[in-house]
């Protein structure tokens, strides 16, 4: 699958049709995906029906947009019109959402083709996409191993070949960590920068949709396509978003970059080294680089596993077998409700809605809920201190190199440790990017993390971009 | 609800009461299970409500933005049929349930 | 030695606002619509819908809180979480601990102040039928769900538990009702739901300073319920404490046609709503400007325009007028009374036959024309008219739907009557009854009204009252 920016660059200029880009794009999915598992729906006609429709334009001499003719997977917690949407649970059962997500329209405007929506943990809960109740996807580069999670579909579809750019979210770095475990660019952007109209909410004030590309410009040109106001989301920040393809290639001369080591030490040697090694690559490139503390991102693993439950447990209340989706019956409704909700939730997602509910109850909210929003605030300020000495920091983006399946489920805690790096930007609300930067001893990608501060995506990619093009090729270098 | 008011000590009780808050009926196994593994997430949780925050307002948005509003303007409702097709049980144009217990809170 | 007992009330009115469209998404506000015609995904809860503030509900809210003396503040939203199927999110969004209106008093036309604890927005549920026996809940076999309601903008109005008998009650009610269509916030239609009053009903010893024990009376659908509700439970509670009882704090259902409370206690557990602050919206922070714009906008609360009519009396007014004075503001016919004063007419009669003729006339009574009127009014003020003509003149003013005085009162034959006929006929009169002319030129003044009687017979009406009395005195010497 070439990037993003040469498909659209022949189908603008007629080289290739979409439609030709697209079919081989099934034939590969049909030919590969049984074994992977990326995509929960192919959109087979669907998809042809936009290629044909990105060639008719061209062919009449119109403008078919940015994206024209790329093939895109979506997250299967992206509400697509008349398509189903399982956001990897067994509780929507075969829901066909009457609406699409705003970003679903931005990238169909652009002349984006979407191939199909991509497997994840249930609700978004999960770093290992284990939490499918439709089976898990595999690692492209290990296929015994996790794609991460929770958008492990959509990454593993990017880095199998089968699309060239895809959609995620990112709560608690659920697309900057599958993007590290299967080498390709995630990205995060400021909260606010990207409509959440129309993605299935996990936990309301820390999720965002970002791009998986397996290049930084490609990532760049996703980000531009659907970032900017949407008067349907509220928390939607009322400011434009400037392009930030225009200035990728302006490099890192002067740039201030602050090593982490919260984000770093309590990671794996091999993990530690490629850091290191992306650190000295960024310093060669004209950066001024040097280590900065940050205690307070300790507390943010805590913070985040008492929010993000509160919020979804809300959040989630709504699934109670009444307006769509799975129902069990009984002979009263509250029963019904719980034995929908009981039959319907995996047990992570389970967990969670009891952990929120507890931490939002009565006599606990304040020394819960309450205070981890303090926490936020903590972090928050210390993120704000950082960058008075510091324009972007640099860390870890995953502890480890991709993990085993089936590893790590019977031990929450431990695969909530997968979290522990990305946490701080979404509790914070500021962007991030995982960048592919060589290997783990084991041969499995590593990524390395970019942070920036509150609408910096600009900046940020720049920096992202300088690491791609010094990323180690190959084995350790 | 029963069991300690310390963060960290969750008991069996708070559990199976908060199951139904939840509308989620948990088997002994679960309950069990959930009682351990949630205990030891917020036994993690200590660490955060030990700290003395007192100065800090609690923050539920990254970036603080006010006054977002729309204007009275109607815009186009959804068709019925397509949102009565996805119900799981209909009558009389409306979304039918099981009888209902008690009064709205 | 028998207790002297003190009922302390306090009372919830939620009112739903007259806009256009529904407080968090674009679907009509509208009543009695077909079922489920008036969703969307926002006010249907659908999975990844978000709200967006509708501001002419903020608009209305505000001027709610001036209108009762309110400080009007920057507030915040809270999710109110519980399951029910009329709740399409299973959680309500409304205003806790940050409402936008707070600390206000309303003055009841005999001058007794109530406080008002606070005025917040929230969304309303949707609408349940019960099927099955008899249509109450406690006997259904199901229910059905209509969302046209579900997400209406209403204010919840609590007033500080100031109250102490049901007619100061019943007061607080009607006079609450008049403000808010003074507003335009609300239609005030009780029978349609669009404002509902609940009862917060407890006793205590006269002279005691504690309150007791209350329950929150519900299913309260006119005025007249209120009242009855009350001095029933009163009397309940009363009742009960006598006979060494205690009273449950519980919701009680108002029964109309029994004439009762009963317990609406159900099995399950007392609700622990979880209240936090919605994170899908942002605060709301009226300043100083809107506020002002806000003021600016208002017309006259009934409280100004009673007093507008006393100044128009002269500044007092009798039991009588007073109470036309509310009767006439109450069903907003005032407008008319201070057309007829402003135009030089006796404010007293204006006022009384707003109070009795147009009121009687229903809905055209709203529809004369102040102009029309002052008018006829000023007829028979003048004397152009007497009494029963104008009372005539009126009538035929209201079933028509209006109409030129002057020209209707030619038609139906009201000319004045001449003062040579008046005379002529009041000499016949006077000749006629001998003895009671005698009575009257002794003293006895009462004879006047059977004098003016009988003239009034002879001319069919015609006569002016005043002119006859004159005359009388006249030849009485």
């Amino acid at each position: 699958m070439s990037t993003a920016r040469a498909i659209a660059a022949a189908v603008r200029s007629g080289e290739r049709s979409a439609r030709e880009v697209t079919e081989a794009a099934l034939a590969d999915v049909d030919a590969r995906d049984d074994t992977i598992h990326a995509f929960l729906t192919v959109l087979r006609d669907e998809a042809l029906a936009e290629a044909d429709a990105v060639d008719a334009t061209v062919a009449a001499g119109g403008d078919p947009g940015p994206l024209a003719g790329v093939p895109i997977a979506l997250k299967d917690n992206l509400c697509t019109r008349g398509i189903v949407t399982t956001c990897g649970s067994k509780i929507l059962d075969g829901w066909r959402p009457p609406y699409d997500a705003t970003v679903v329209e931005l990238l169909r405007r652009a002349g984006g083709v979407a191939l199909g929506k991509t497997n994840m943990d249930e609700f978004a809960m999960g770093s290992s996409t284990e939490n499918s109740a439709f089976g898990p996807t595999r690692n492209p580069h290990d296929t015994d191993k996790v794609p991460g999670g929770s958008s492990g579909g959509s990454a593993a579809a990017v880095a199998a070949g089968f699309a060239a750019l895809s959609l995620g979210s990112d709560t608690g770095g659920s697309i900057r960590q599958p993007a590290a475990l299967c080498g390709v660019v995630g990205m995060k952007p400021t909260y606010g920068r990207v409509s959440r109209y129309g993605l299935v909410a996990f936990a309301s004030s820390l999720d965002q949709i970002g791009p998986f590309a397996r290049t930084v410009e490609d990532a760049a040109l996703l980000y531009d396509v659907m970032a900017g106001h949407d008067p349907l989301d509220s928390t939607s920040l009322p400011v434009d978003a400037p392009s930030t393809l225009e200035t990728l290639e302006h490099g890192v001369e002067g740039i201030r970059v602050g090593v982490c080591g919260d984000l770093i030490d309590g990671c794996a040697p091999d993990v530690r080294a490629r850091v290191q090694q992306a650190a000295e690559a960024l310093s060669a490139a004209g950066a001024k680089v040097e280590e900065v503390s940050v205690p307070e991102f300790a507390f943010g693993l805590s913070a985040y596993y008492l929010i993000a439950p509160a919020e979804a447990s809300s959040n989630l209340a709504r699934y109670d077998g009444v307006r769509y989706g799975l129902r069990i019956d009984a002979e009263d409704a509250a029963t019904m409700n719980t034995a929908t909700r009981t039959a319907g939730f995996g047990d992570e997602v389970k967990r969670r809605i009891m952990l929120g509910t507890y931490a939002l109850s009565a006599g606990y909210y304040d020394a819960y809920y309450a205070q981890a929003q303090r926490v936020r605030t903590l972090v928050m300020q210390a993120f704000d201190r950082a960058y008075t000495s510091f324009d972007v920091l640099l860390g870890a983006t995953a502890p480890s190199t991709a993990f085993g399946i089936g590893e790590l489920v019977d031990d929450p805690m431990a695969m909530y440790m997968n979290d522990i790096c990305t946490i701080p930007s979404n509790l914070a609300g500021h962007p991030a990017v995982s960048v592919p930067f060589g290997t783990g001893d084991d041969g499995l990608p590593i990524g390395v993390q970019v942070l920036a501060p509150a609408l910096a995506e600009a900046l940020l990619l720049r920096v992202a971009r300088v690491l791609e093009s010094a990323a180690p090729t190959g084995g350790s270098q | 609800m029963s069991g300690s008011n310390e963060p960290g000590g969750l008991s069996r009780d708070d559990v199976m009461h908060v199951a139904v808050l939840a509308r989620l009926e948990l088997s002994e196994d679960e309950v069990e299970l959930f009682t351990a593994q949630l205990s030891s997430v917020l036994a993690h949780a200590a660490d955060v409500a030990a700290l003395d925050l007192s100065h800090l307002e609690p923050s539920s948005h990254p970036i603080p933005v006010e006054n977002v509003l729309r204007p009275d303007v109607p815009r186009p409702s959804l068709d019925r049929a397509e949102v009565l097709a996805a119900a799981p049980s209909v009558e009389d144009d409306r979304f039918r349930v099981p009888r209902i217990g008690g009064e709205a809170p | 030695m028998s207790t002297e007992w003190e009922t302390v009330i306090g009372l919830e009115v939620h009112c739903e606002l007259q806009t256009v469209t529904k407080l968090f998404c674009g679907c009509r506000n509208a009543f009695g619509d077909e079922p489920n015609t008036n969703i969307c995904p926002v006010c249907l809860g659908l999975p990844g819908s978000l709200p967006v503030i509708n501001g002419q509900a903020v608009e209305l809210a505000m001027r709610i809180g001036v209108a009762l003396h309110c400080e009007i503040l920057p507030s915040t939203f809270s999710r109110k979480n519980y399951f029910y199927p009329d709740q399409a999110k299973d959680y309500q969004i409304s205003q806790y601990d940050k409402p936008i209106n707070l600390n206000g008093w309303l003055e009841l036309p005999d001058g007794f102040r109530v406080g008002v604890t606070r005025a917040h927005m929230e969304e309303d549920t949707g609408k349940l039928t019960h099927v099955g026996q008899g249509g109450r809940i406690n006997s259904a076999h199901h229910a059905l769900v209509d969302y046209n309601r579900s997400g209406v903008p209403l204010v919840e109005i609590v007033s500080e538990p100031d109250i102490r008998s049901a007619a100061h009650a019943r007061a607080y009610a009607s006079e609450l009702r008049g403000i808010l269509v003074a507003t335009g916030a609300s239609d005030g239609r009780m029978e349609e739901g669009s404002m509902r009053v609940d009862a917060n009903v407890s006793v205590r010893p006269k002279g005691s300073t504690e309150f007791g024990t209350r329950c929150e009376i519900k299913n309260l659908n006119s005025l007249r319920s209120l009242v009855r509700a009350i001095e029933y439970e009163a009397a309940r509670q009363i009742a009960l404490i006598e006979s060494g009882d205690r009273i449950a704090q519980e919701t009680r259902h108002w029964d109309e046609a029994a004439g009762r409370t009963d317990s609406m206690r159900s099995k399950e557990e007392a609700n622990d709503y979880r209240y936090f602050p919605e994170p899908d919206l942002v605060p709301l922070v009226p300043d100083e400007a809107w506020q002002e714009r806000v003021r600016a906008a208002m017309g006259p609360m009934p409280a100004d325009r009673r007093s507008g009519l006393v100044a128009a009396l002269g500044g007092t007014a009798t039991e009588a007028e007073s109470d036309q004075v509310r009767a006439v503001v109450d069903l907003g016919l005032d407008a008319l009374v201070s057309a007829a004063a402003a135009a030089g007419a006796p404010a007293s009669l204006a006022l009384a036959r707003a109070a009795n003729e147009v009121a009687s006339g229903g809905d055209a009574g709203l529809a004369l024309s102040p102009d029309t009127f002052a008018t006829l009014i000023g007829m028979e003020a003048g004397g152009q008219l007497s009494a029963t003509q104008s009372k005539a003149v009126l009538g035929e003013l209201l079933t028509a739907g209006g109409g030129d005085p002057v020209a209707l009162a030619k038609q139906m034959g009201f000319e004045a009557l001449g003062a040579d006929t008046l005379v002529a006929v009041v000499g016949d009169v006077v000749a006629a009854h001998p003895d009671e002319w005698a009575r009257y030129k002794d003293g006895d003044d009462k004879l006047t009204g059977f004098f003016t009687g009988e003239v009034m017979k002879a001319t069919k009406g015609q006569a002016n009252g005043k002119e006859v009395a004159a005359e009388l005195r006249k030849l009485r010497g």
